[in-house]
């Protein structure tokens, strides 16, 4: 057996007992990187003296594994470029809070992989160092913005990843890719040391091959950073403890399959399906219907979320990108994306004189209407479920020349995200012609990951799409 | 002929003293850096991934001068981003407040105060030339310095009302321990708007002319004069804009008008958590306001029976006025109420000016003690010694009253050699002089 298709804890437990080296490990990821790496276009670095790092960290909880992290997190000693030419050769003189929890717990950055540029996109088509392709089928993207990690654990580059996702950046990749990603509660993780995109939605996550090693990174990485005023000094709560609980007795809502745009598609039938296995573990499960909710007056359709999600992530683009003006470190803003600029120019319309109140403010208290309709659906529901994207992987090439395509790629997991709720996604169904996969997103009310992560470990353990779960 | 009349309001920035800065934990001061860009960190160069992390302190502080200034302490505020480019402000916009400042509806004398906010003050630009060539250099210490903004309604109508304000403003600043004021070193920097109108129009012009960055009282008030005099002299003159004050010339200089009005595109700040005060936390900080020197002076002036100007005086810092006040302790407890009054130690105090760093209250009280002793040496015992040196001496008594100045020197110490040394040397020489003049008639 090939030791880097090892799970994270898989990986941990045979280290901890001596089975094989860390030298051994590291030589089968190498080895992976070296065979992969050229075509797939994973990482943008690769750490050469990891194992050296990793053969420290031995005895520590992590016991010295490689974990790709996406480049949008400083990292000392390794460039950070967040995938833009801007910061090509940029050497962090911070570490982010991330990746130094990552590392205090015995982990190693093996790499950083490759991202849309500034993280502005689905496809991870946007990276100004090429495309990634998706290791399950390398005609197609990986989505995006976090592709790269999520294509790393898919091609068992890496042990787990880091990834961070605005709306869907994780949670699209990691269902397309056929692997599981966590965002977290709004607050849960600090942004400290993370290349900002729209600061009121960014999320660092874990991505991971099983749901267990998702719950195990999410301990690692959690918790309030004096660095981030937005992290909350919630309970730290072991992620590992509980997950086993199943979902029983749980009230379990589906979204948005009867959306027009959903009917009828595969990811309409995956969920209901889901549903069904819902149903078999114990919980109750209902459709949450959009012509119900539009009855209540609440906005629990997504269509609205696209606009709404659109300003406020470019308003705060278009501000949080201004320090890049080359003058104190990178390069100049000549080297900035067609994206980036789009971005940025549609942002600082959003927020100009006499049309901010139109744009801005009004995306704003669309967005507490949002945040309302999820309080109420949380009064009926413990989770709700549904699909991060509207179906399969896309081929590669079908981001190009739609600046809208992250937006509507996303649209099913931005009005969550605008709420700052957690969700999971899950492989849920493969297509067996293409090798491509579908993720189920389990959302939950704010810090109730634990409730989330139990489901997707039932729902997980009890279907057969986790490629690395042996049935 | 028409006459006109200015129309006055202030907007003024204070750095607040707290030991950190305002979003990060760099040491706050830039003033006495040793060298440039040595306060510095992630968050305050703008780096990547930096993010904001309010001061309470300064919040707190904020919220303390609203209530000296009598303002009303919103019991939410928020933090929002005002977006331009310069190279001294390293993110690309300034973490400032908005629409929500921390303190409104103030009032200072007759002057309302529209509002006082927290902000965080910019790196500092250097042109200089370094190996021959011209380059604009960057000093970061001063990045993310607290700053506070206080704005008032433009209730002036000449330069006096202006720097009489600001004087009591910086004042009290001062006895809030918040902030040296120093406009020197560039703690406190005024912001004059002006704009004229008809004697008897009470309507607001439609609008002002903005001077950027003070640094003295002096200059604020020839800036003023000098601006309103441009308006009155030239209706052309008289349309939104900011200039800056040239001292050499002692003119304004246009920087740029209306239509170069730069839109801030100000929103909500995402990365600090909007503020919600309690209450009881408001008021809170309003009883831990010190007494104010209005009030101090007032109790001075009635507790102690003190005239206006010496009330003026001891309160003038709150540092003296604690000072003259610990005096008085002393002298109670140690039981020399009768004997040094608080006339004399409040006259000691004005004219000596003791070095309050270094002579406690107790030894001040000392001295004064001492020379009470002596001076109250029978006066018949003084003028005695006097008398004898003036029959004694009677060739000095002549030079002197012919013009020359040394021999009361001479006769003053041939006094106090008689008396030993004893005695207060102004009281001795004065009722030498008091005794020569009636010499001989």
């Amino acid at each position: 057996m090939k030791l880097n298709t090892l799970t994270l804890t898989q990986a941990i437990e045979k280290l901890k007992k001596k089975e094989f080296s860390l030298s051994e490990l590291y030589s089968d990821i190498q080895l992976a990187i070296e065979k992969q790496n050229k075509e797939l276009n994973i990482y943008l670095k690769v750490d050469e003296d990891a194992v050296k790092k990793a053969h420290k960290k031995e005895n520590e909880m992590l016991a010295g594994v490689p974990i790709a992290v996406k480049d949008n997190f400083l990292t000392v000693g390794l460039p950070t470029t967040a995938a833009s030419k801007v910061l090509e050769g940029f050497m962090p003189p911070y570490e982010s809070t991330v990746t130094k929890k990552l590392q205090d717990a015995g982990g190693v950055v093996i790499g950083k992989t490759n991202m849309d540029a500034w993280a502005h996109g689905s496809s991870t088509e946007t990276s100004d160092f090429g495309p990634t392709k998706n290791p399950r089928n390398t005609e197609y993207l990986p989505g995006g913005s976090s592709g790269g990690s999520a294509a790393a654990v898919a091609a068992d580059m890496c042990i787990a990843a880091i990834g961070s996702e605005t709306a869907g950046s994780i949670r699209q990749p990691v269902a397309w890719c056929g692997v599981v990603g966590l965002k977290p509660t709004y607050g849960r993780v600090s942004r400290a040391g993370v290349v900002a995109m729209g600061s009121s939605l960014d999320c660092p996550g874990p991505i991971g091959k099983t749901v267990e090693d998702c719950a195990m990174l999410l301990n690692v990485i959690a918790g309030k950073d004096p660095y981030d005023a937005t992290t909350l000094p919630q309970p730290i709560l072991d992620f590992t403890k509980n997950f086993k609980k199943g979902v029983k007795g749980m009230r379990v809502g589906m979204c948005y399959i009867d959306h027009p745009q959903l009917v009828g598609t595969p990811v309409d039938h995956a969920v209901k399906e889901a549903g069904n296995v819902f149903e078999r573990l114990g919980a109750s499960v209902e459709l949450v219907k959009l012509s119900d909710q539009i009855k209540l007056n609440t906005i629990l359709t997504p269509d609205y979320a696209i606009s709404l999600y659109t300003i406020v992530q470019r308003a705060e683009v278009s501000s949080n990108l201004a320090r890049y003006d080359g003058i104190r470190y990178g390069n100049d803003r000549s080297n900035f994306g067609e994206e980036a600029k789009r971005r940025v120019m549609l942002g600082t319309f959003a927020l100009s004189k006499g049309y901010a109140n139109k744009y801005y403010l009004r995306a704003q208290q669309v967005r507490s209407l949002y945040i309302q309709n999820f309080k109420q659906l949380f009064e009926r529901y413990d989770l709700l479920i549904s699909s991060p994207s509207p179906g399969y992987a896309l081929p590669l090439g079908a981001s190009t020349n739609d600046p809208m395509f992250g937006e509507l790629q996303d649209f099913l997991v931005e009005p969550s995200s605008l709420a700052g709720l957690p969700g999971i996604s899950v492989p849920c169904f493969r297509d067996p012609s293409t090798n491509l996969y579908l993720g189920l997103n389990i959302m939950a009310n704010y810090w109730q990951e634990e409730k989330m992560l139990a489901a997707a470990y039932a729902f997980e353990q009890s279907t057969q799409w986790n490629s690395w779960i042996k049935k | 002929m028409n006459t006109y009349e200015p129309i006055i309001g202030l907007e003024i920035h204070v750095e607040l003293a707290t030991v950190s800065k305002m979003f990060c934990g760099c040491k706050n001061d830039p003033f006495f850096a040793s060298h440039p860009n040595i306060y510095t960190c992630p968050v305050c160069l703008g780096m990547p991934g930096g993010l904001p992390v309010p001061n309470k302190k300064a919040v707190e502080w904020t919220i303390l001068l609203g209530h000296a200034l009598g303002c009303k302490i919103s019991p939410e505020s928020k933090f929002d981003r005002k977006n331009y480019f310069y190279p001294d402000l390293p993110k690309g916009y300034q973490i400032t407040q908005y629409d929500q400042p921390l303190a409104i509806d103030g009032k200072l004398g007759n002057i309302q105060i529209r509002r006082v906010h927290l902000e965080e003050d910019t790196g500092k630009l250097i042109h200089a030339t370094v190996e021959g060539k011209r380059v604009s250099l960057v000093d970061f210490n001063r990045s993310g310095v607290p700053l506070v903004e206080i704005v008032t309604e433009p209730d002036f109508r000449t330069v006096e009302e202006v720097d009489q304000f600001l004087k009591k403003l910086q004042q009290i600043i001062r006895y809030l321990g918040i902030s040296n004021a120093d406009l020197e070193k560039g703690s406190m920097r005024l912001e004059p708007s002006i704009s004229v109108r008809l004697s008897e129009s009470t309507k607001l012009p439609e609008y002002r002319v903005e001077i950027k960055n003070i640094n003295s009282f002096k200059f604020v008030k020839e800036a003023i004069e000098a601006e309103s005099m441009r308006q009155m002299h030239d209706p052309k003159e008289r349309y939104q804009a900011t200039r800056r004050y040239d001292e050499k010339t002692r003119t304004t200089v246009l920087m740029r008008a209306k239509e170069e009005a730069q839109d801030y595109r100000y929103f909500p700040e995402p990365d600090i958590p909007p503020m919600r005060f309690e209450k009881t936390y408001i008021e809170e900080l309003r009883d831990r306001l010190p007494e104010l020197p209005d009030a101090k002076y007032a109790r001075f002036m009635k507790m102690y029976s003190l005239g206006d100007q010496d009330s003026g005086l001891l309160t003038e810092t709150r540092k003296l006025a604690d000072y003259f006040e610990e005096c008085i302790k002393i002298t109670k407890k140690i039981g020399l109420v009768d004997k040094i009054s608080v006339k004399r130690i409040a006259n000691w105090l004005i004219n000596k000016r003791p070095d309050m760093e270094t002579v406690l209250p107790a030894k001040f009280i000392e001295e004064i003690r001492n020379v009470v002793t002596v001076v109250e040496l029978p006066s018949e015992e003084i003028t005695g010694a006097i008398a004898i040196v003036l029959e004694t001496k009677k060739q000095a008594v002549e030079d002197y009253k012919n013009g020359k100045e040394q021999a009361l020197m001479f006769l003053l110490g041939q006094v106090i050699k008689k008396l030993k040394g004893k005695g207060d040397k102004q009281i001795i020489a004065e009722k030498l002089k008091e005794k020569i003049a009636s010499y001989g008639r």
